[in-house]
């Protein structure tokens, strides 16, 4: 027994196995279902999973959708998602779910199979070394030689991945490990973790500092992230109630997309690359930004050194070393997002402070003479189904629906962001911070079997849904009615988009060739095909796949030369964002920016 | 935005950790995948009741790297605190070089002379070589060892720099 938990001596507890002890701390953690694949190292967990009704298990087609299948379930719930594979390649193809996972901070407890103990480092069959390889893409991983450390490591694995800043945690574990007996099961309650405290409640010097500045802002605006996701539904309650209190306007990352809601007058869209024009150019122009729960990443800042050149900087966040990281900021404040608003929300009304109104009047001005370019106008054709008519009209029709996003990663998931409109938080769900093609199916079942009754819609490329089709095999086991959309442009659009402009129009290996009929391959899955090409039978159509009960391909046929816009070059700044195709870029994009991703 | 400040200093950074496998190897990967420098580590369990060890590395970069150095030593799950003994008051660091010199004649008597100026100990030696042992700053010990050069060294080993803060607190308190 390592340190931290406490064994009672005097009562030993009743022999079980370690499969056992992993299925009850389970239980004890309140997990209902987990996403896995079985192999010749996790049998014993397997056999012990057989024999209980406690735990559901999903079984999926390959392990990375397993982890992005925990991710939509997590980020969905605000619960910890949980994955159990075998060792070797089990844990090799888990490795790409977990990165994605530690990028946008989600808490995923991954179970992974290992060789016995006696035969680890001897190149045994399918070992691999899984803790070695998963240093660097989870927040912490541990191997357990001993059963006795069983219980306490994974209640310190729940503790951790969901503690602080949310994130993947491994548990490798070896096969004697699960089969050997111990009385010393202990529960969460008596696990207490040596070392790790993160800070959440904020420094009550920093909040009223931050309120003696935002006081006196003439031009202020909120960025606002997935930290306010991963904080909890209050979170989202205080900042509406904080920005609403203010009068300033609020944007959002990609990764807090409904922590505002959208379709409030004082939210200005995404903000970043491909983010509106208003929200770009307030966030140049603004006197003071308080950045709540985002990371100053580089899809949002554009061109460091011209990013929002002229602002004082608050930045809240859980994580210390995201204070800094890429642009120094005058107000740093450590603490959990809900604690820090709730103490601003606080300091604010009680101390009786309102902005300038003339001040902020003006500035509301600026805002919607910006607002007025209409930056995500675009021109429908009668012949051709524009992407973002597809995505508008899908967020027409199931607006008033129980309707959860999953998204692929490319142009589609730039446009689902910008046409889809997002009102509550824990709604979307896309990967950010990897952009990991092959995402969004299986996250959209992790989602689907937390909320069964719900709406849940993968809006995909043709490419990427390439990348884990398979998984259509699990919605047909599971009954799972995932609809996957895809905004089919028979291009990798957003390579073909940067390959227009920065390569030339050389348009080097960025066909979707050989594609299949997707229509057919619904059909030999067991889920339903739907086909659109006209921008007139969408509406129909859209309806029919809603209102099915099975999972549905929809292959949306759609303009193949569409660019995504706006759109700020890389290594540009935010002035000089392009709006639409005939907009060239005021320089050619510097060789600084060509090495850029 | 405050203008960056670009110099390049040098710390001496004490990190506290839980004494588990693996720990070593998640601050190293942690200097190598982000791409700082290591000038300098070394690591010992300091308390073997609480399961303790103790790191002290020397790294370079510049303010804004540094600060972010010690954020994600900070953020390691099995750390219990870390200190930058640079910044934080006055410190001690020191050293330890075992360095083997082999010789005749009169560059054996001026070995052990100059051992003996640096007050280095004899800790081995026979009819044709000694191995010193030293201890002190890091420079001196580089002066000692380029002075036994043309005298015949054979061998060094060092340590690496271990380091405390002056004064009665300890790095948690
Ligand atoms: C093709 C493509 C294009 C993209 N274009 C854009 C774009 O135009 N605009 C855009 O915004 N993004 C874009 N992204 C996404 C981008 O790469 C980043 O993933 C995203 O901007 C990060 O969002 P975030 O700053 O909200 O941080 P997240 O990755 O969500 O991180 C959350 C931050 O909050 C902190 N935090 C977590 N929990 C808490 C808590 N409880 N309390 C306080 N703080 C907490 C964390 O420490 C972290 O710093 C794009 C991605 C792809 C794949
Ligand atoms: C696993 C993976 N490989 C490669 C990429 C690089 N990439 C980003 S977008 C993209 C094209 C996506 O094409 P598609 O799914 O058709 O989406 P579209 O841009 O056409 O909407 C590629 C290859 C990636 N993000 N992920
Ligand atoms: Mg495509």
């Amino acid at each position: 027994m390592g340190p931290g938990g406490k064994r009672n001596e005097t009562m030993p507890g009743k022999q079980m196995t370690g499969s056992q002890m992993v299925l009850k701390a389970l239980c004890d953690q309140g997990v209902e279902v987990i996403f896995g694949y079985p192999g010749g190292a996790v049998l014993p967990l397997y056999d012990a999973l057989h024999q209980q009704n406690a735990v559901r298990h999903i079984l999926v087609r390959h392990e990375q959708a397993a982890v992005h299948a925990a991710e939509g379930y997590a980020r969905s719930t605000g619960k910890v998602g949980v994955v159990l594979v075998t060792s070797g390649p089990g844990a090799t193809n888990a490795v790409t779910g977990l990165t994605d996972a530690l990028m946008d901070s989600i808490p995923v407890i991954c179970l992974t199979g290992q060789v016995p103990t006696h035969l680890i480092g001897n190149d045994a069959f399918q070992e691999a070394d899984t803790t070695g390889i998963t240093r660097p893409c989870t927040k912490h991983n541990y191997l357990v030689k001993n059963v006795d450390d069983l219980p306490r490591v994974m209640h310190e694995a729940f503790y951790v991945a969901q503690t602080g800043r949310p994130g993947p945690v491994v548990i490798d574990l070896p096969k004697d490990v699960l089969q050997a007996k111990s009385a010393v099961y202990i529960g969460p309650e008596e696990v207490k973790h040596p070392s790790y405290r993160p800070r959440t409640k904020p420094d009550p010097r920093a909040i009223e500092k931050a309120i003696e500045v935002i006081a006196k802002a003439k031009r202020p605006i909120i960025y606002s992230g997935g930290g306010v996701i991963n904080s909890g539904d209050k979170a989202s309650r205080l900042l509406t109630r904080f920005v609403r209190a203010l009068g300033a306007p609020c944007t959002n990352t990609l990764m807090g997309l409904g922590a505002y809601p959208a379709s409030d007058p004082q939210f200005l869209g995404m903000l970043g690359m491909h983010g509106t024009y208003e929200a770009n150019l307030a966030m140049y122009n603004c006197d003071v930004l308080i950045n709540v729960g985002a990371r100053f990443d580089d899809r949002v800042t554009g061109r460091l050194d011209e990013f929002s050149p002229n602002s004082y900087k608050i930045h809240i966040d859980i994580d210390p070393s995201s204070i800094n990281k890429n642009v120094v900021v005058d107000l740093p404040i450590v603490a959990d997002v809900g604690a820090a608003l709730d103490a601003l929300v606080k300091g604010w009304t009680n101390g009786g402070h309102s902005l300038s109104q003339r001040a902020l009047k003006a500035w509301w001005k600026t805002i919607e003479t910006w607002r007025e370019r209409d930056c995500l106008s675009f021109k429908t054709k009668s012949a051709v189904i524009k992407p973002q008519y597809a995505i508008q009209r899908l967020y027409e029709l199931t607006k008033d629906r129980e309707t959860f996003i999953t998204t692929e990663v490319g142009q589609h998931q730039m446009w689902a962001a910008q046409y889809y409109k997002f009102e509550q938080p824990r709604h979307w769900m896309t990967s950010g911070g990897l952009g990991t093609m092959g995402y969004g199916l299986p996250a959209a079942y992790g989602v689907q079997v937390a909320h069964p009754e719900a709406l849940v819609v993968d809006i995909a490329g043709e490419a990427s849904i390439m990348m884990n089709i398979q998984e259509l095999s699990t919605l047909a086991q599971y009954d799972l009615p995932v609809k996957i959309f895809i905004i089919n442009n028979q291009w990798m659009g957003m390579v073909r988009q940067w390959q227009e402009l920065l390569h030339g129009g050389r348009y080097s290996q960025s066909y979707s060739a050989s594609l299949p009929d997707f229509v057919k391959l619904a059909e030999a899955f067991g889920a339903v095909g739907l086909r659109a090409s006209k921008p007139e039978e969408l509406d129909d159509l859209i309806l029919e796949m809603v209102d099915s009960p099975r999972p549905v391909v929809f292959d949306c046929q759609v303009d193949q030369t569409e660019n995504c816009f706006p759109m700020i070059p890389s290594g540009a700044a935010h002035y000089e964002m392009l709006l639409g195709p005939g907009d060239k870029a005021a320089k050619p994009v510097s060789e600084e920016g060509m090495v850029l991703v | 935005m405050a203008p960056r400040d670009l110099s390049i200093e040098k710390r001496t950074i004490a990190v506290l950790v839980d004494n588990e496998p693996g720990v070593l190897a998640r601050v190293i990967g942690l200097f190598s995948g982000r791409g700082y420098n290591i000038e300098s580590l070394t690591v010992s369990a300091v308390d073997p009741a609480r399961r303790q060890s103790r790191i002290t590395v020397i790294t370079s970069g510049t303010p804004q790297i540094l600060e972010q150095i010690k954020a994600q030593l900070d953020r390691l799950v099995p750390v219990h605190g870390v200190s930058d003994l640079s910044m934080e008051g006055p410190s001690v660091e020191r050293e330890l070089a075992l360095v083997k010199v082999a010789g005749k004649g009169n560059k054996r008597v001026e070995s052990l002379r100059i051992a003996d100026i640096f007050r280095a100990r004899v800790v081995d030696s026979g009819h044709e070589h000694f191995i010193f042992e030293m201890t002190g700053k890091s420079d001196k010990l580089d002066v000692f060892i380029d002075l036994m050069r043309p005298l015949g060294l054979v061998d060094v080993s060092r340590t690496g720099v271990v380091a405390i803060s002056r004064g009665p607190t300890g790095l948690l308190s």
